[in-house]
């Protein structure tokens, strides 16, 4: 074997991982309580099975709910603020054009998307990272009128009100569960990505 | 068709809920903490702190809505054709098991810090002046019904017995056994009605006879009906869900 030179290097900053973490927690406690709720009144002719949700019955469901969307919207407040201050979301996530996600998705499915630097995210993982940010402010946003649909009636007013807000609140936590789905597959795809979002380094040839 | 499954899921479970409440209690904690153990892969083995932090927050919730809610703002209200029909039963038993009070003998009584506590029969109560609403009732399992209620603004009523503004909280028994409490601010807000009548006939058995508080600021929980007594106090209440585990200020 070739004697390669390499080092490591720091690539996700503390702050991203930490953040991350914490996100993928809360959105696992308000995804698997909100599944509880769903089912004391399911919008569609289908239920959660309740092995999947959390809570135990609609009042557990509710606390868990309620008490987890503080641990996500602080956490979500101060990686949004990090992420623009710093010009993480800039370097990371931009620029990103319809056809260059187009390109990586398409040689995804061919398996033949490379991700040799874990510091460079391609068009498809751009893609799906600022899909995931939108759910998340789609879901906050229509969470606050449902659960307060007087007090920010200023809002609910755009989106279909209470009814409208419950819709879009579904749509946007299947999309963000899909994506997260996808997510975890190119983790299992591409593993050396998991340790390196735990400590933050990654080993680099030179 | 939708809304029948629906109210009926609450109802349903209910009545077994309550004649086991220590099964409750144990399905509850072993299956929030048995998922939560089993989605997380880690062994919670404190589970009383789990429902300690949950139950906090729960309060810190109560506060940060009491904080948000606007004394002014009002909940929307809606055309006679927008009314649901048949608009949902609701309760902690089944429609077969609604209480029904006689109006005849029927007394509304007052306690805690209130100037005036003289019990009120219907007629009086009904003599009262009137108003109506058409407002959405927003169920804590997520449906929704729109109907028209009509009553006294209940801070009309306040200031009529004499009812101390400044205290914190509004408690309500009513004759089903159930009960539930309210903060002052909602009691005082515009839309706040003590109702007497539903789709402009008295208000049938099902939905309270002979009175109902309606709260459209609140969820349909904290709309008490079949209201025999209430009690205006600093202490906390609390209520028949509310003890369970919901969230007590529960504002819309």
């Amino acid at each position: 074997m070739e004697q390669t030179q390499s080092q490591w290097v720091s690539i996700h900053p503390l702050i991203v991982r930490i953040t991350h973490w914490i996100n993928a927690l809360a959105i696992l406690v308000m995804v698997t309580s909100g599944w509880r709720i769903y089912n004391a009144s399911p919008l569609f002719p289908f239920r959660i099975p309740s092995e999947i949700t959390l809570g135990g019955w609609l009042a557990g469901a509710l606390q868990w709910h309620f008490a987890a969307m503080w641990l996500l919207v602080i956490n979500g407040i101060v990686y949004v603020i990090y992420g623009i201050v710093s010009g993480h979301f800039r370097r990371k996530l931009f620029p990103i054009t319809p056809a260059a996600v187009l390109r990586d998705v398409r040689d995804a499915l061919r398996g033949k998307l490379a991700h040799q630097d874990l510091s460079m995210y391609n068009a498809a993982q751009r893609a799906a990272y600022l899909a995931i940010l939108l759910c998340l402010v789609v879901l906050v946003v229509t969470g606050l009128v449902i659960w307060k649909p007087v007090q920010f009636y200023p809002i609910g007013q755009f989106i279909g009100d209470y009814e409208g807000a419950r819709i879009l609140h579904f749509f946007a936590m299947a999309l963000m569960v899909l994506i997260v789905l996808v997510h975890i597959v190119m983790v299992i795809l591409v593993p050396r990505t998991f340790p390196t979002m735990l400590t933050g380094r990654t080993r680099r040839a030179t | 068709m939708k809304k029948r499954t629906m109210e009926t899921s609450l109802a349903a479970q209910s009545p077994k809920l309550v004649r086991s409440v220590e099964r409750r209690l144990f399905l509850r904690q072993g299956l929030s903490l048995g998922a939560l153990a089993m989605l997380s892969g880690c062994n919670l083995t404190d589970e009383e702190s789990v429902q300690k932090l949950l139950t906090s927050m729960s309060r810190w919730n109560d506060g940060f809505q009491g904080l948000i809610f606007s004394k002014t703002r009002l909940a929307p209200e809606f055309p006679e054709s927008a009314i649901t029909k048949p608009f949902p039963f609701n309760a902690f038993y089944t429609e077969d098991e609604v209480t029904y009070v006689d109006g005849k003998t029927y007394k509304l009584e007052l306690a805690g810090m209130i100037r005036d506590k003289k019990p009120w029969t219907l007629p009086e109560l009904y003599s009262l002046p009137q108003t109506s609403q058409i407002t959405r009732h927003i169920c804590v399992e997520g449906w929704s019904a729109i109907g028209k209620w009509g009553g006294v603004r209940f801070s009309d009523f306040l200031a009529r017995i004499g009812a101390d503004t400044t205290a914190k909280y509004i408690g309500f028994d009513c004759a089903d056994d159930y009960s539930t409490s309210i903060d002052m601010a909602t009691a005082l807000h515009p839309q706040t009605l003590l109702t007497f009548r539903f789709a402009d006939q008295i208000l049938p058995a099902k939905y309270g006879f002979p009175m109902k508080l309606r709260i459209p600021t609140k969820l349909g929980f904290k709309n008490p009906k079949h209201i025999v007594a209430m009690t205006v106090t600093n202490e906390y209440p609390g209520g028949y869900w509310e003890d369970q585990g919901y969230n007590w200020f529960s504002g819309s």
